[in-house]
């Protein structure tokens, strides 16, 4: 196991105002990190800010050992990290075949063989590659987003939220698919809602508030931690 | 009926060529996130870069218009570099107070070096094609058949290259594409370039079917917004759907109202259209 | 030597006359503008329908349009005032509504139809031709004086003046700012954002429309072509960039100081050949266009920048 992802006493938000306040944490690779904790806590503005999409003004972030923050986007995308957002995650004018192109943009052979691999892991996409993205239904959508990411075979997969606008028979899913996806030798970082299903997968859990790390354990301690359960997981 | 269809010849030709200046506002519009107040004037640059080429080497105006394309999209990129890629970080809306001005520095470069009044590119009047007792100009065809090839060329480019994906993309949704590895001022290098260029074919156009004259694209702009909007800014497929409307619009107009009155007909189907969806003709639009 | 005395006197008079219309016309972009955030690029067509207004109420009776209706002149200013405001609540009715990029695009149209309507309805305008023999304020009293219808020029400036500053300190103003900052905040707050931008953007241009007013009487003879945006809007806009969008001291001197390079640069015009007079204008609308540019890019909150009446919130 080595280190992949490094937020060392990170200060970051929308414009002037901090959410996040020093916030630190390490993630190796081959590992499922879930970060849970109640609303307005700094989850999303945490993954926005590893990829500069929202301002930082202190701390430090670190991927495979080459600090990022102040990075454009495209040039942290390189490196080998992928992004989910939770919400306009596909390109919805575009078919699901061209999404995934997308997602590949960086590459510049090859295509055909992440394709497939994509294919592989969500057999509805291939059905639908010419489909426009908007017309999926919700889970579609949502296998569509983490293929577009997967596409460049990143080193670690950000993920925003994956199960928050699925159906219940999806859900069991999409959390069986991010296991597959560490098992390929990816690492995942995941802000979830289904905090109980989320931690269950997890190797380690993360609970934030008021912008800092408040618990770090293993997920299944998490889960049996009376404290945090009455306090997070909803009793 | 015959008049019906006479003006429906004039309304398709005016709607290829606000179809050319819309494609490239709303791709401005829907990449760049600002309304381009110069794009009227960059078809006025365009039509006259064409008028040089034309008297300097005494090329025709076809073989002048690639050149004209090209001076266009560079001028574009010049502004681009100059100005506007030192605004980005501000609201659009200053983006869109320094295009007006860049409009105005367009036009009055174009009236110093080629003057105020009236040109053509050649002299004298080419008999018109009748059939069926509607009379069709020869440079009528050209204008049609010139924008459909270009709409087509533009139209492979969107679909088949990377650059074209990206744009795509871009307009779709900025901060996806940028996590996706796009490197948006290469795109919006690309942008300009397609704008300025389609612009400039514009104004040939523009000029082929009337005159050159340095205020001839401000004159239009107006139009061509309304084909923006009508088509659904950033939506380039929208904008010939736009364009093609608005020209048809206003020529079938002159059956009913005043034919000095043309220009309010883009006006009103732009404020319908705005009034039923005010905050923007595709959801999600910034 | 006397002769060059009372021209410079009437050069001068001249000038600050004219730099006191393009003030009220500022001023009254800057309601719009700098203070609710509206974008108006159609302040030429306010500006014209003002004009025209008072000159068909002024004018003796014509044939040649509606009118004239021999009014005095404050009549004038009035009606110009009212129907500048009553296009305004109509236009504003349909876009106040608008982004305000949606509201640029449709203030531009706005003008471009007032300019048709006052070409084509020959019955009203006269059309092409034009209104000649607008009078002078206290014409028939003091005869044709210049320093008296500078004056009134002045008085309009000032009324003008504290009228907007007493609105931008009171609470009307600050929701404006509220309006323009944030909209969010605003809405949240229980303010009726559409009718306070409304309201701003029919008193603007009754604003405009008195600038407008004031044109025709000071130049006594109006037609479309008077009117083509590069006067009537650019040099407006100019004006207020570079003096302090938001800031009505910053309007004033934005007015003075736009219209002092104008003339400035228009003398060239008078030492040039005729048949180069176009060109000479040409350089000088481009250096406008430059100047903008400029200031854009290095400083953005022009030469005064604006002051919140209280301190940041």
């Amino acid at each position: 196991m080595t280190t992949l992802l490094e937020v060392i006493d990170i200060r970051a938000g929308y414009g002037e105002a901090d959410i996040l306040n020093g916030l630190t944490l390490t993630l190796s690779d081959n590992e499922i990190a879930v970060i849970i904790g109640p609303n307005g806590a700094g989850k999303s503005t945490l993954m926005k800010a590893i990829f500069g999409l929202v301002s930082v003004h202190g701390g430090d972030i670190r991927f495979a050992g080459q600090v990022i923050s102040g990075r454009r986007a495209d040039q942290i995308a390189k490196l080998g990290l992928s992004y989910v957002p939770q919400e306009r995650n596909v390109f919805a004018s575009m078919t699901v075949h061209e999404n995934l192109e997308m997602g590949a943009y960086l590459l510049r052979a090859g295509l055909r063989d992440h394709l497939s691999r994509v294919y592989d892991l969500f057999p509805q996409l291939q059905e639908r590659r010419n489909q426009i993205a908007g017309t999926l239904s919700g889970g579609e959508r949502q296998m569509l987003a983490m293929g577009r990411a997967l596409m460049l075979d990143p080193r670690l997969l950000l993920l925003d939220e994956p199960t928050a606008a699925l159906a219940p028979r999806y859900v069991a899913e999409t959390f069986e698919r991010i296991r597959e996806i560490r098992s390929q030798g990816i690492g995942v970082l995941m802000v979830e809602q289904n905090a109980r299903q989320a931690l269950a997968v997890a190797d380690r859990g993360i609970v934030l508030v008021m912008g800092q790390n408040r618990f770090e354990d293993s997920g299944p301690k998490l889960l049996a931690n009376r404290e945090i359960a009455e306090m997070y997981l909803g009793g | 009926m015959i008049d019906f269809l006479q003006l429906l010849i004039y309304g398709i030709v005016l709607g290829s060529i606000l179809t050319l200046g819309a494609i490239g506002a709303s791709l401005v519009y829907g990449i760049l996130r600002f309304a381009n107040f110069a794009h009227g004037d960059m078809m006025t640059v365009g039509a006259y870069l064409a008028l040089v080429a034309v008297t300097t080497t005494g090329m025709s105006v076809y073989v002048a218009l690639p050149f004209a394309m090209i001076g266009g999209a560079a001028i574009a990129i010049f502004f681009d570099q100059i100005v506007y890629k030192r605004l980005r970080r501000t609201v659009p809306i200053i983006l869109l107070i320094s295009s007006f001005s860049t409009a105005l520095i367009l036009r009055s470069v174009t009236q110093l070096i080629w003057g105020p009044k009236n040109q053509v590119y050649e002299a004298g009047i080419s008999l018109p094609y009748v059939v069926g007792g509607v009379r069709i100009r020869p440079d009528h065809v050209t204008i049609f058949v010139g924008s459909v090839l270009l709409i087509i060329a533009f139209h492979l480019f969107l679909k088949y290259t990377m650059a074209g994906k990206a744009m795509r993309a871009m307009s779709d949704n900025v901060d996806l594409a940028r996590i996706s590895g796009v490197n948006s001022e290469r795109v919006f290098l690309w942008t300009w370039a397609i704008g300025g260029a389609l612009a400039a074919a514009a104004g040939v156009f523009l000029a082929l079917d009337t005159r050159l004259h340095p205020e001839m694209g401000w004159h239009v702009l107006l139009a061509v917004f309304a084909a923006v909007i009508v088509g659904g800014i950033g939506r380039p497929y929208g904008a010939i759907a736009g364009g093609m409307i608005i020209g048809v619009a206003t020529e079938l107009s002159t059956m009913v109202f005043e034919p000095a009155y043309k220009p309010a007909v883009a006006f009103a189907l732009m404020v319908i259209v705005l009034v039923l969806r005010p905050t923007g003709v595709i959801k999600g639009q910034p | 030597m006397m002769e060059d005395l009372l021209g410079s006197v009437t050069f001068g008079v001249f000038f600050l006359t004219t730099v006191g219309i393009y003030v009220v016309s500022v001023l009254g972009l800057n309601l719009q503008w700098g203070m609710t955030g509206q974008l108006n690029f159609g302040i030429a067509g306010f500006f014209a329908l003002g004009a025209y207004t008072s000159a068909i109420m002024t004018t003796a009776p014509s044939d040649h349009h509606l009118g004239g209706f021999e009014m005095p002149i404050f009549v004038g200013f009035a009606a110009a005032m009212i129907v500048a405001g009553i296009t305004a609540v109509l236009v504003g009715l349909i876009t106040v509504r608008l982004r305000t990029d949606y509201l640029a695009i449709a203030t531009i149209g706005i003008a471009e139809i007032v300019r048709l309507f006052l070409k084509n309805e020959d019955w009203l305008t006269n059309g092409v031709r034009g209104i000649p023999g607008i009078p002078r304020p206290f014409e028939a009293s003091v005869g044709d004086n210049m320093f008296v219808f500078m004056a009134i020029v002045f008085f309009c400036v000032v009324l003008v003046y504290l009228a907007l500053e007493r609105a931008r300190r009171a609470p009307w103003g600050r929701v404006l700012r509220a309006i323009r900052e944030n909209e969010m905040g605003a809405e949240a707050a229980g303010k009726h954002i559409t009718r306070f931008r409304l309201e701003a953007f029919v008193v603007g241009s009754m604003i405009m429309g008195l600038a407008g007013a004031l044109f025709a009487h000071q130049i006594g003879f109006i037609s479309p072509e008077a009117f083509t945006p590069r006067f009537a809007t650019f040099i407006v806009w100019v004006m207020l960039i570079a003096g302090g969008s938001g800031n009505n001291r910053g309007a004033m001197l934005g007015a003075l100081v736009i219209w002092l390079v104008w003339s400035g640069t228009g003398f060239v015009t008078s030492i040039v050949p005729p048949e180069y007079a176009t060109q000479v204008s040409a350089v000088r609308l481009l250096m406008i266009g430059v100047l903008v540019q400029v200031i854009l890019l290095y400083r953005p909150e022009g030469l005064l920048p604006e002051k919140p009446p209280n301190s940041r919130t």
